[in-house]
């Protein structure tokens, strides 16, 4: 069974799947079942009052498969774990990569990509994390 | 038993430049009203500095200069989302919500069993962590004991943000710690006169004679006045004071499709929203405007779209009413979709007469207050809509002084925060 996304409009929220075979000139019975609707609104959990939107600069992820000009989904009400992708807030600057914690059990900010640093919090340095990345918003044609 | 929580943002405006501003924080910060007129909302720290509610902004620029004070322009799109995002945690908690103005909610509690203060500071402690914007919460058995539980909340740090006031005998002390003006429903001149027949203080006024204070002032002092003794008087949508936002909206009958005819919808909700505003003797700043189709559709497009519109100067003219509402509509719509609703909300309140008003802003209409009186006037005797504004297009000429608006963040593709990877 082939399963159609159909077309999405601009600023459409809205996927209609229809179940069906594609059938060239002659429309499928399966059509009159075309009722679920699915809402990448939904998916992405975006109208939950805890999600953000940022842009993502940089190639630091590269690895993880996030890219210069991504759109990432940011929840703040998520707990962010071990191996995550979050968004931190260190010395005064927002920037996104892996947390992970050291022996002695502080945070560390890893990067996915082997041209940048292990970011190790300093003596007197504040971490904060913003929030957790839950998805990225990668498109596939650069406009 | 009633219970009641108000939450109410701390800051509201500065806090939610913060968000996602970090250089704001630790430092001295204002938000000017629109063309940067006057401060009207400062962190802790500009509160330090002496900075006023409502003072000029050329007042402020020694600060600017020499203490490192950071004014910034309102950006009512990105307060407009982060107070939904609150409210609408915050309905989360509690069966009953009535959103009072932008930055603060009154919470039902009523059979709300276990602790209630353990509650409110769940409240305060998911807001802050799941949007970003810290609240302040006070809890009593009425609304105006409720806001003054969140005053104290504001003003003591170590109540942690959270006041519980159901006992009694707490009530009454910190009654007779707070001064009768910051009474909610007890405005600048009732208090005056209060002050001169002796009731300085919360206490005294709860105390006080009820039927001297109804002959001497209106059945809402007295009203006030019992529900600091803990009768109960206002329910959830009523109180002594005018509201801090009004909504006129409504679900269409039949869908509609053009922007004409979205436009003479949104011209009445305009101008209904506009009555009710002088009604209760103000102004208001910013409106906004939403439009969507049904989420029951199952054939059409979803389309649901909101924009913020900060008005050149504060007024109760419908005509600028319906032309930043006309101005908003004209940014969202797009053909397409059946739409289904539509609807103006009004906020950011002034009193009428009360603002300052800026030299070099767009001035207001001359004669606008007496003309809409008459306009009101022959409306409530000949019937609502006889005078009524024939529908105008948007006046795109108007520019408001913007000079130090933050991007936003929330409602604009081009202007998301940018995180550094």
């Amino acid at each position: 069974m082939t399963a159609i996304l159909g077309r999405i409009r601009p600023s459409s929220v809205l996927v209609r799947m229809i179940e069906g075979r594609v059938s060239a000139g002659f429309p499928s019975p399966a059509d009159d079942y075309a009722e679920t609707y699915l809402s990448l609104d939904e998916l992405v959990n975006v109208r939950a009052p805890s999600v953000y939107l940022v842009r993502a600069g940089g190639d630091s992820l590269k690895d993880v498969g996030i890219y210069d000009g991504d759109v990432l989904v940011v929840d703040r009400a998520a707990v962010a774990y071990e191996g995550d992708v979050v968004v931190a807030l260190i010395e005064g600057e927002f920037t996104a990569k892996l947390l992970s914690y050291g022996v002695d059990g502080r945070p560390i900010l890893l990067p996915a990509n082997s041209a940048y640093p292990t970011i190790i919090l300093q003596d007197g340095e504040q971490l904060e994390i913003w929030g957790v990345v839950t998805d990225n918003l990668h498109s596939l044609r650069r406009r | 038993m009633a219970m009641f929580a108000l939450a109410d943002c701390k800051n509201f405006y500065v806090s939610s430049e913060r968000l996602f501003r970090p250089e704001l924080h630790g430092v001295p910060v204002v938000v000017l009203s629109n063309n940067d007129g006057c401060a009207v909302s400062r962190s802790d720290e500009a509160k330090a500095l002496g900075v006023k509610m409502g003072q000029p902004y050329f007042q402020l620029l020694d600060l600017v200069e020499r203490q490192g004070l950071i004014a910034c322009s309102s950006n009512y799109a990105l307060y407009a989302d982060l107070s939904g995002r609150v409210m609408r945690t915050l309905s989360t908690m509690a069966p009953r919500i009535e959103v009072y103005s932008i930055d603060e909610a009154f919470l039902d509690l009523q059979g709300i069993q276990g602790d209630l203060e353990q509650l409110g500071r769940e409240m305060r402690s998911r807001v802050l962590r799941e949007v970003g914007i810290p609240v302040g919460v006070g809890i009593a058995p009425t609304k105006t004991l409720a806001k003054l539980a969140n005053w104290a909340a504001k003003k003591w740090p170590a109540t942690g943000g959270v006041v519980d006031l159901r006992d009694p005998a707490r009530q009454r002390r910190l009654l007779a710690l707070a001064e009768v003006g910051e009474v909610w429903g007890i405005g600048r001149k009732i208090s005056a006169r209060l002050n001169v027949m002796g009731i300085t203080t919360a206490l005294q006024l709860a105390d006080f004679d009820r039927k001297t204070l109804r002959s001497m002032f209106n059945v809402n002092v007295e009203r006030t006045a019992r529900e600091l003794a803990g009768e109960l008087f206002f329910a959830l949508e009523d109180g002594p004071e005018p509201k801090q936002m009004i909504a006129c909206t409504r679900s269409f009958g039949e869908r509609k499709h053009t922007l004409q005819e979205l436009q003479e919808a949104v011209t009445g909700y305009a101008t209904r929203a506009g009555e009710k505003l002088r009604g209760q003797r103000q102004l208001c700043q910013a409106l906004q405007v939403f439009i969507r189709s049904s989420p029951f559709d199952q054939r059409g497009e979803a389309y649901s779209r909101a924009t913020c519109v900060p008005l050149p100067f504060p007024s109760a003219d419908t005509r600028d009413l319906v032309a930043a509402a006309l101005g908003g509509l004209q940014a969202i719509y797009r053909p397409g979709p059946d739409y289904a609703k539509a609807g103006v909300i009004l906020m950011d309140f002034v009193e009428s007469g009360r603002f300052t008003q800026d030299l070099f802003a767009p001035t207001p209409r001359p004669g606008s207050e007496r003309l809409m009186a008459a306009v009101d006037a022959i409306n409530a005797k000949q019937g609502r809509g006889t005078i009524k504004p024939a529908r105008l297009a948007a006046d795109q000429g108007f520019s408001m002084k913007r000079e130090r608006l933050s991007p936003r963040f929330t409602t604009s593709w081009g202007e998301l925060l940018q995180v550094k990877c």
